[in-house]
This record gives C-alpha cells, sequence and structure tokens, in this order.
C-alpha cells in the first residue's frame, strides 16, 4: 500500500471555483467541502441592528479535503498557493496529514486503491 | 458624537428648506376652498370611482414590496437583503420626490409639451377635488397617490439590471436624479397635458413605454456602464430563495390588477375590461414561457413561470385599455416567448450582465406591448383609443407607437449613460472587490439576510466593544 497523504485547505469562499479546477486540472478528481467559520489575523466586520452594533469576528470560509496517493503532496501545495495566495490577511491555510487506511464502502476497498478512479 | 451632529444639523437645514413650501401648500389651501364655494358647477366626485382608484394606489404600492421579493430571491444569500433595500429604500425616496416637486414636473402646467412647471410644487393647489384634466370624478389627491405609486415603481426595476455590486450612495443619488430627470419629463410627454408625444396621438394606457421601456433601456445601459459583477460567466451565480421570488411574482400579479384596471380611473366598464385582459395576457406568457424553456432546455422550470407571468404583465400594460381578450392572449403568448429567448438566448450571445434581467423583461416586454398596442387596438374597447393595424386603422397607429418606442429608447439610454458618467466624476459606482466577494449585506448596511448557526462576537456600547478579551477566548474555543 502506498503512502496516502490528507490535505486541508481552509481558504476564502470566493475562490473555491477557481481552486476546484485548478485541483482538477492536476488529476485531484475527488474532494470533500465544507462551509466553515472561522477567526486568524483577520478582524472580522461590524454589523448593526436598531442602532446596536456588533463586532462579528468569525468570517464565512470553506475547508477543501481530499487525499492524494499518486499525486505529488507538493504539487497540491504548489497549485493551492498559486489560486490562493492574494497577500493579504485571510488568504487561509493548509494542513497535511498522512493517512492511515481508507475504504471504498461500495467494493470494500482498502488502502490507495479506494481512493484511485478505476476509470483514469 | 461626530456623526450625531451633523445628522441633527441636517435636519434641521431639511426643516428650513421645507418652510416655504409648507406655508404656501397652507395659503393656497385656503384659496383653493373659497374657489370651490364659488364654483358650484365644478365636476363632481364619483363615489366608486374614488373608491377604486385609492385601492388602486394601494394595489399598486404593494408591487414595490412584491419586486424587493421577486429580484430578492433571485440574488446570492450575501446580496438578499441590499437587493430588497434597494426596492424598499425607493418608496420611500421617491414618495417624498414626488410630493415635493415630482408630481408638478410631470403633471403640473405644461411648459412647452416638454416639462410640468413648478406650480404644483408640495401638492401646492392639489386638493380634495378633482382636476377634470386628468380625471373628473376622483379627488385630485386620489390621482397624485395613484401616479405616485407608478414613480416609485419604475426606478425599482432597474436595481434588478445593477443588483450585487452598486455602491448604496450611488444607488441613491442615481435613482433620485434618473426620476427628476428622465422619469419625470417622459411621463409628462405621453400623459401630461400638452405633453408632445400625447399630442402625436401615442396609446400607453398603463405605462409600457413610460415604465418598461424606461426602467428596461436604462437598466440595460446601467448594467454596462457598471461592468459585470466579478466571476460572471465563471462561477455559478444562482437564486438564493425561489419560492420567495414566486411569491413576489404572485403578488405583482395581484398588484397590476390596480396598475392595468386601476388606469381607467373609475369604476367602469373599461376598469373591467382591463382587469380581463391583464390577467389573460400573464396566464398565457406564464404557458408560452414554460412551454418554449421546457422545449429548448428539457424541464418547465418554476422561475420560468414565475418569470412568464411578470413578462405577459408588462406586456399588456400598455394596451390593457384598448384591447379585447383574444388579442390579449396572443399578446401574451408572443410576450412570454420573445423575452424567454432575450434573457436565454440573447443575452448570453451578446454577453452583457443585466443580473435580474431588468432588461429582457421589461425593455423587450415593454417594447413588444407598444408594438401590439398599434396592432391590436380596437375603438370598440375603448373609444377615446384608435384602430390598429389588424382592426381597419391602417398602420398609423403603429407608426405613432413605434416613434414613441425610439424616443423612450434613445432619451432613457442617453440619459442613463448622462447620469451615470456624471455621478462617477464625484463618487464611486461600483463595491470594491473585497466588498463584492463578501456580499453587498455585510459591505453595505452591516446587515445579514440569514443567521449563521453559531455567531461570535459582542455589542458595541459607547464606541466600546464589551470585554474584548474575553471575545477573543470564546472565538477560540469555538
Amino acid at each position: 500500500m502506498r503512502k496516502m497523504t490528507k490535505i486541508e485547505i481552509i481558504t476564502r469562499p470566493g475562490k473555491l471555483e477557481e481552486l476546484k479546477e485548478a485541483l482538477n486540472a492536476i488529476g485531484v478528481a475527488g474532494m470533500t467541502v465544507s462551509q466553515v467559520y472561522g477567526c486568524g489575523l483577520q478582524k472580522g466586520h461590524t454589523e448593526v441592528y436598531r442602532g446596536t452594533e456588533y463586532a462579528i469576528n468569525l468570517l464565512p470560509k470553506v475547508k477543501v479535503e481530499t487525499v492524494v496517493c499518486e499525486i505529488p503532496v507538493e504539487k497540491v501545495l504548489e497549485t493551492a498557493k498559486r489560486v490562493l495566495k492574494t497577500g493579504q490577511i485571510g488568504d487561509g491555510k493548509i494542513f497535511v496529514y498522512p493517512i492511515e487506511n481508507a475504504v471504498r464502502i461500495r467494493t470494500g476497498e482498502e488502502g490507495d486503491i479506494a481512493i484511485i478512479d478505476p476509470k483514469a | 458624537m461626530k456623526k450625531l451632529w451633523s445628522i441633527l444639523a441636517i435636519c434641521l437645514m431639511l426643516t428650513f428648506l421645507l418652510v416655504p413650501v409648507a406655508f404656501a401648500a397652507e395659503t393656497d389651501g385656503a384659496a383653493v376652498a373659497a374657489a370651490v364655494e364659488a364654483a358650484a358647477d365644478a365636476p363632481k366626485i364619483d363615489t366608486g370611482d374614488t373608491a377604486w382608484v385609492l385601492v388602486s394606489a394601494a394595489l399598486v404600492m404593494l408591487m414595490t414590496p412584491a419586486l424587493a421579493l421577486f429580484y430578492g430571491g433571485m440574488v446570492r444569500t450575501k446580496n438578499a437583503l441590499s437587493t430588497i433595500m434597494q426596492s424598499f429604500f425607493i418608496i420611500g425616496l421617491i414618495t417624498v420626490q414626488w410630493v415635493l416637486f415630482g408630481y408638478s414636473l410631470t403633471f403640473g402646467p405644461d411648459i412647452g409639451g416638454f416639462i410640468g412647471n413648478l406650480d404644483w410644487v408640495g401638492l401646492n393647489g392639489v386638493g380634495q377635488e378633482p382636476n377634470a384634466d386628468y380625471a373628473a370624478t376622483i379627488p385630485a389627491l386620489a390621482f397624485m397617490a395613484f401616479q405616485c405609486m407608478f414613480a416609485v415603481i419604475t426606478p425599482a426595476l432597474i436595481t434588478g439590471s445593477f443588483a450585487e455590486r452598486m455602491r448604496f450612495p450611488a444607488f441613491v443619488v442615481f435613482t433620485l436624479v434618473w426620476a427628476t430627470i428622465v422619469y419625470d419629463p417622459f411621463a409628462h410627454w405621453v400623459w401630461g397635458v400638452g405633453g408632445w408625444l400625447r399630442n402625436l396621438g401615442a396609446l400607453d394606457f398603463a405605462g409600457g413605454t413610460v415604465i418598461h421601456i424606461l426602467s428596461g433601456v436604462s437598466g440595460l445601459v446601467a448594467c454596462l456602464v457598471l461592468g459585470k459583477r466579478r466571476g460572471f460567466g465563471t462561477s455559478p451565480m444562482l437564486p438564493h430563495h425561489l419560492p420567495m421570488t414566486v411569491v413576489g411574482a404572485a403578488l405583482l400579479w395581484f398588484g397590476w390588477f390596480g396598475f392595468n384596471a386601476g388606469s381607467s380611473l373609475g369604476a367602469n366598464g373599461l376598469a373591467a375590461s382591463a382587469f380581463v385582459v391583464t390577467h389573460v395576457a400573464a396566464a398565457a406568457a406564464t404557458l408560452s414561457w414554460v412551454f418554449v424553456e421546457w422545449a429548448h432546455n428539457g424541464k418547465p422550470t418554476i422561475l420560468g413561470a414565475a418569470s412568464g407571468c411578470v413578462a405577459g404583465l408588462v406586456a399588456i400594460t400598455p394596451a390593457a385599455g384598448f384591447v379585447s381578450a383574444v388579442p390579449s392572449v396572443i399578446i401574451g403568448l408572443a410576450a412570454g416567448a420573445i423575452c424567454y429567448l432575450a434573457v436565454a438566448v440573447i443575452k448570453h450571445k451578446l454577453g452583457y450582465d443585466d443580473s435580474l434581467d431588468a432588461f429582457g423583461v421589461h425593455g423587450i416586454g415593454g417594447t413588444w406591448g407598444a408594438i401590439a398596442t398599434g396592432l391590436f387596438a380596437s375603438k370598440e374597447v375603448n373609444s377615446a383609443g384608435a384602430d390598429g393595424l389588424f382592426y381597419g386603422g391602417g398602420a398609423d397607429q403603429l407608426i405613432t407607437q413605434l416613434i414613441t418606442i425610439g424616443v423612450a429608447w434613445v432619451f432613457a439610454a442617453v440619459m442613463t449613460f448622462v447620469i451615470l458618467k456624471a455621478i462617477g466624476l464625484f463618487m464611486t459606482l461600483r463595491v470594491s472587490e473585497s466588498e463584492e466577494v463578501s456580499g453587498l449585506d455585510v459591505s453595505e448596511h452591516g446587515e445579514r439576510a440569514y443567521a449563521q448557526d453559531f455567531v461570535a462576537g459582542a455589542p458595541i456600547v459607547h464606541g466600546h466593544e464589551i470585554a474584548q478579551q474575553n471575545v477573543a477566548g470564546k472565538a477560540n474555543l469555538a
């Protein structure tokens, strides 16, 4: 079984489409996307309801998770950085994790075969 | 605190500015009362007519909030409130403009066929007695109120074209200037006594050219001047709440009975005729839009049905008081198909970003309706009208209609372009990229339409955030 790696990218919601296309272009076909809220160096914004102001400091972000095996992790990171970097605070974070095992539920296959597109 | 003082100062200044208007109205009120006593044979108010026109005015008023829902459902979640706000705010802005000077510019005593004068500023002389020039059997105030709702909804229709990208301050200035130097003069040309298009014989029962062509063409120019939304054509820009759009369309349909049948300005046979053809055309256009889309794209859609009924209502508007039932079926069927082709085929070929199809539905639908009036008008329906091409009237009426359409297109396009370019010289028309990405609800209004499941933050009291350290702590936990 070859080494599998999970890459988790948290970034601006407006960049999702571009990131998805760039990842598809280097062969990353599968991913899980969630809407998340978070905070870091970004300050958030102010909202006003009937004259009362609120400092809202959790901002909407998207989290893209993908597990790769054949495609070099470096290539995924390079692509993500190229697409997502604006140079402004709020571009996001990328986390890289080792994966112990994977199972394709439909067939029961385990390991790298479970995450590789059989048609490719 | 500084802000508060400047707000108070502005209020005070406005109060002083309006004092002469208020006093003028009072003295004039007394003069009119005396005049009424003197003239015993003045036009008599009809209770049925008055009741119908007042109810119609209320029906038309509801159309602008309906439009807010119609448009609001079609934008993305992050722009829902800013889109609704534009329509809703216009009710306030244009009502005040109308009462202070808009009504006088539109319906006041004519200057050279081009504009009303300022005699009726602040509704000076517009009272409880009828004005026989416009409606002999209802109070002048009822006519004014009915027309006010038309003046309100017209600029609101334009907002669909620049939705999701225009800055609110620029939108306010644009709307006020547009209403004053585009809508008011043009409505005077077509409806005002002495207006040059009215004298030419143009037929526009309830506002096909005045309202729909003006707003639709202005919308097209506005979306071209502002430019496309960021990501247009590359990322999906889908309606966030179609049930809201359907509720809006249904309320528009309902309000349109006041719009068209109320335009007869009386509770009479013509009102009933306009009521029927309005309903029939909306129904026919709903069918044709759905069927054409079904054939073209493979699925009948609810957004298509909602858009179709509005296209039919737009097209029947200029013709409502001049055509009978079968022509209204034809007008409706054609409107649904033509408007569908305009928004689903031609728009993509030309590549402009009219966000919510103000041009495709109102500009194109209004133009078709104005042409159809020249084809199907019949004196049997309305003796004050004319016979169209298919009713033995020859091509005369059709040519008059085409001239009116041409004037409306050119006037709306040129004026909107000039106004936007002029405003662009001293204020920014468009939100910045980061504001557009985060959405106009937060960037322009500081509000969100839908609550997050969890929110972290704190109220700010007297400019100080409460326990900022605690907030940061809580956020880290979350």
